[in-house]
């Protein structure tokens, strides 16, 4: 095998096509800080145990730095940089700023791209491990701290953030279900996005 | 938050104080007191971060992340073997790989000057520059070349063999190695009052046991990174770091510059924890390479790189004696704590520091030694010696509580001192007490019943425990400078650092009541060398000494402005500089004080165990932020859970390295594992700083593994001794009470 060939290839990052040369074994998190300059998605630990590196693939979360950038041509990144619109920041960025969930803000890009996907994963019904009955006939499970907390906890925060992070993504979460629910869309297991929160789901976390 | 200071790790003695005279003197002829509490009133109020947008939108970059026209990647290789000395360095055929630039080894690396140090001679900096190798995993080549995967493969191909000597890394109390530091005359390791050994046997009641804790590393989530350039003649730096001024200081003192040939920013810094508060080896490699090659160079560490490279908690062994009357009374208090450092420098750990201050006793001893193993550098790490120190004290006064039939709290309250207990120096402000009512009535201590093992909860063992806290609140010399700009706003220029204390924020707070001007007007530039001395952001004495300063230079600036009609082009500037007042400070001891407490749930038939609530309620002082101060305690009491639970370095004696050295096999606490927790403060005036600040980025981790281990006995009647509190070791202990799963030690 040539340690030096390389590719060219086409990366689709925050609805944006980059046109670069990477060495194949340059990772999607590379790619992302040393050749197109988002250095938003963040290097903690290079090998997939802290989730620094947290960007979405497809609209699914995914490890960065586990991702060859010649594997991701033809999906879909979302970084940290995509995820306000303009100068409006996501509702979770909003919620993690006025919650401080966050100290040094290294882990925040990972924890902020993660809250993102966990609040569609849930709304779409799926389960966690702390989920307490699987069963699809039962709906989604409220999102509640033990689910947040269970969910959030591949983003390491040596900080300490999490009781605001917990906070901020419940915040999140019930802005993300009032407005689903003012759409009128209350399909129980639409797609990513589509789902709706159990009543009773958010209100008294969001006050703790 | 914790690093080299002038005063830890110290005896409280140590820390820079005002004597009461001075204080007393210096709250008539300075206003300082009432400067910041000016009529802008943002001091007290909560304030959301205002780099928070930077940072929730990936904006802000950190040292790593700066582009640079030219740059050049650096890849460390480090030492396989844990004793020796280099034999070969394949250099050859590595120059020969693609993009390959430069292999920097001892035999060709420019040399430094040696004895340098932040603290004195810090053997850690001479990198590169002899064939010695003290520990696996340290810098014995760096890679550079143009890409970071050409540097990374080229260092992975690197082949070094060595002269391997015999090592030894097993720690233990006995170690026959261990010997009395020579802490220095602001360090001191021994302290003695009364006679221990008769007190002991003159008391009713008597406590002996050790405790351990293992080594713990700082993990902060952002690796050390630097990047190094020369511009215009000067050596220009973009690093990682918890004080730029000390770190260009020394890097000028290393390479043979002058002061002024060299500058360091740290605009935004991903955690510390003190491993950033010295300077590491990536800097200086950097700097290296950035001046064989005359073109930028950026050095990361890897995830692994950092647990051999930035210091780490060394492992403690701490007997404790405690001697009392029948009523809990103490007779006698003796702390013996030993720990260990490498074999280039000696790093003690200060665990016995807490003994010195919390508690008084009619004899009281602390003794401190330290064993020279072959393994890394010890360093500061996050309340260096109060927290491992606090695990073994207040889990000992915890036993004797038990012995003694008393609620912790009530011993707790009988050996209330009134002056420093080894000291007799009187405490600048001492508010544990409410403390221990306040965060009682709020955790629903009082309806507690001791008896261990009385609360079940399915298959969970339910216990409730709690603990003292205390952290030295020091001030060190710092220099700041406000400019009033002709458009009406002023900005502030001070050498601080970000750490993620919510320091810019907080001098910004602190800048617009000096001031009296509205926050929105005042900018606060920080973390750039060239903006003059000022302290780390390490030791909690951070935001107390540069608020000091801060506040200084805004009374200089006012003063000037009263005598200006109108402020030109260039702005009005004021300095200002607390050196001599800082140094007037004698004859006082200052601490943030705290009480701890633990609801654990325990699983005897797995071992688990899991922390339901936690309530910490805190003395410090101040409180700048209540928005950001809440995070920072919060913060110290999660590590504190993780301290007790998880984090536990392991090291093998047949190689002399760490087997778990990544974030997979060094357990911190994540999401999941922490519960509610709650943090308040009580009314704490002390102006003996004269801004009421005493720092508190240190106290929330103290007390909480003896308030969690206190909380398992409760609920299992068995002792953990030892952290962390792992699930085989409760398995093997079991529980020792009737009844319960197995009715004693569960073995599967």
């Amino acid at each position: 095998m040539n340690p030096t060939k390389s590719s060219a290839i086409s990366l689709r990052v925050n609805g944006e096509t980059h046109s670069l040369t990477v060495d194949n074994r340059t990772t999607l998190l590379d790619a992302l800080r040393e050749h197109i300059d988002l250095t938003g998605t963040k290097k903690g630990c290079d090998q997939g145990q802290c989730g620094a590196c947290t960007v979405l693939l497809d609209g699914r979360r995914a490890n960065s730095c586990l991702q060859l950038a010649v594997a991701a041509e033809g999906r879909a990144v979302t970084t940290i940089e995509g995820m306000a619109d303009g100068e409006r920041l996501h509702p979770v960025q909003q919620a993690f700023l006025d919650f401080d969930g966050y100290q040094c803000g290294y882990c925040t890009p990972g924890q902020v791209c993660s809250a993102v996907a966990v609040i569609e994963e849930h709304a779409a019904g799926w389960p966690s491990a702390a989920t307490a009955d699987i069963r699809p006939e039962t709906g989604p499970p409220p999102l509640d701290d033990n689910e947040i907390r269970e969910r959030m906890s591949g983003n390491l925060c040596r900080c300490g953030a999490y009781v605001s992070i917990v906070r901020a993504v419940a915040e999140a979460a019930a802005q993300a279900a009032a407005v689903r629910e003012s759409a009128g869309d209350t399909t129980p297991d639409g797609g990513s996005g589509s789902g709706t929160v159990p009543a009773g789901g958010s209100g008294a976390r969001v006050t703790a | 938050m914790t690093a080299p200071t002038v005063s830890a790790p110290s005896t409280p003695m140590a820390v820079p104080s005002v004597s009461a005279a001075t204080a007393a003197a210096g709250t008539t002829t300075s206003p300082a007191p009432t400067r910041t509490a000016g009529s802008s009133g943002a001091v007290g109020t909560s304030r959301t971060r205002l780099e928070g947008r930077a940072k929730v939108t990936g904006a802000a970059r950190y040292a790593g992340e700066v582009p640079f026209a030219e740059l050049a990647y650096g890849w460390l290789a480090t030492s396989t073997v844990a004793r020796g000395r280099i034999r070969s360095i394949g250099a050859e055929p590595v120059l020969a790989m693609p993009g390959v630039l430069a292999v920097l080894h001892h035999e060709n690396a420019p040399r430094l000057k040696p004895g340098v140090g932040m603290m004195g001679p810090d053997a850690t900096l001479q990198i590169l520059q002899d064939d010695r190798v003290p520990h696996v995993g340290w810098p014995v080549a760096l890679v550079v070349a143009e890409t970071p995967e050409q540097a990374r493969a080229a260092a992975e191909a690197l082949v070094v063999t060595y002269d391997e000597e015999p090592h030894d890394v097993g720690f233990s109390s006995g170690h026959p190695g261990l010997h009395t530091p020579d802490g220095g005359p602001r360090a001191r390791t021994d302290t003695e009052k009364g006679d221990i050994e008769a007190e002991l046997a003159a008391s009713a009641v008597v406590v002996d046991e050790e405790y351990t804790t293992p080594e713990e590393y700082h993990t902060a989530m952002e690796p050390h990174a630097a990047v190094a350039r020369w511009e215009d003649g000067r050596l220009e730096v973009i690093d990682s770091n918890q004080g730029s001024h000390a770190v260009a200081q020394d890097l000028a003192k290393l390479f043979f510059l002058d002061a002024t040939s060299v500058r360091v920013r740290s605009e935004h810094v991903g955690g510390a924890f003190g491993s950033k508060g010295l300077m590491r080896p990536h800097l200086i490699v950097a700097a290296m390479a950035a001046t064989m090659l005359d073109r930028p160079v950026r050095v990361v560490l890897t995830r692994r790189q950092l647990f051999s490279m930035v210091g780490f908690r060394p492992a403690t062994a701490q007997r404790i004696r405690l001697g009392a009357e029948p009523g809990g009374r103490l007779r006698a208090l003796d702390h013996d704590a030993t720990s260990f450092s490498s074999t280039i420098n000696e790093y003690v750990e200060q665990s016995a520091q807490p003994s010195r201050v919390v508690y008084a006793a009619d004899a009281l001893r602390t003794r401190t030694r330290v064993v020279r193993l072959d393994v890394p550098t010890p360093s500061f790490m996050r309340a260096p010696g109060w927290a491992p120190g606090s695990f073994a004290i207040e889990s000992a006064m915890d036993e004797l509580a038990e012995k003694t039939g008393l609620d912790p709290i009530t011993l707790r309250l009988r050996n209330e001192p009134e002056v420093g207990p080894a000291s007799g120096l009187p405490f600048s402000s001492r508010n544990l007490i409410p403390c221990f009512e306040e965060g009682a009535r709020r955790f629903g201590w009082t309806d507690r019943d001791p008896r261990p093992g009385t609360r079940r909860d399915g298959r969970w063992l339910l216990g409730t425990g709690m603990a003292a806290a205390a952290h030295s609140a020091g001030t060190a010399p710092s220099s700041a400078s406000i400019t009033a700009e002709a458009d009406g706003t002023f900005t502030v220029r001070i050498a601080a650092a970000d750490i993620g204390t919510g320091a810019r924020t907080a001098l910004t707070q602190i800048a617009a009541d000096a001031l009296e001007t509205p926050l929105k007007t005042v900018r606060v530039k920080i973390a750039d060398s060239d903006f003059g001395p000022a302290f780390l952001a390490g030791g909690s004495m951070g935001t107390a000494s540069w608020a000091w300063a801060v506040t200084e230079a805004a009374a200089a600036l006012r003063e000037k402005l009263a005598l200006v009609d109108q402020i030109p082009g260039e702005g009005t500037t004021a300095r200002a500089d607390t050196t001599e007042l800082v140094m007037a400070m004698r004859g006082q001891e200052r601490y943030a004080f705290g009480a701890q407490f633990a609801e654990v749930a325990v699983d005897v038939a797995s071992g688990e165990v899991r922390v339901r609530r936690m309530l910490g309620t805190f003395a410090v002082g101040r409180v700048v932020n209540p928005l950001t101060a809440r995070s920072q305690l919060i913060g110290g009491m999660i590590m504190g859970l993780s301290m007790a639970l998880h984090e536990e370095g392991i090291r093998d004696t047949a190689s002399g390295g760490l087997v778990n050295g990544d974030l997979a096999g060094y357990h911190v606490a994540s999401n999941a594992d922490v519960p509610v927790i709650e943090a308040g403060w009580v009314d704490d005036p002390d102006t003996y700083n004269p801004t009421g600040i005493k720092g508190l980025g240190e106290i929330g981790i103290v007390g909480v593994a003896a308030a969690i281990a206190n909380a398992v006995w409760h609920a299992t009647g068995i002792r953990h001794r030892s952290l962390p509190i792992r699930l085989d070791r409760v398995l093997t202990a079991g529980t020792a009470i009737e009844n319960s799963i197995g009715g004693g030690a569960v073995t599967y």
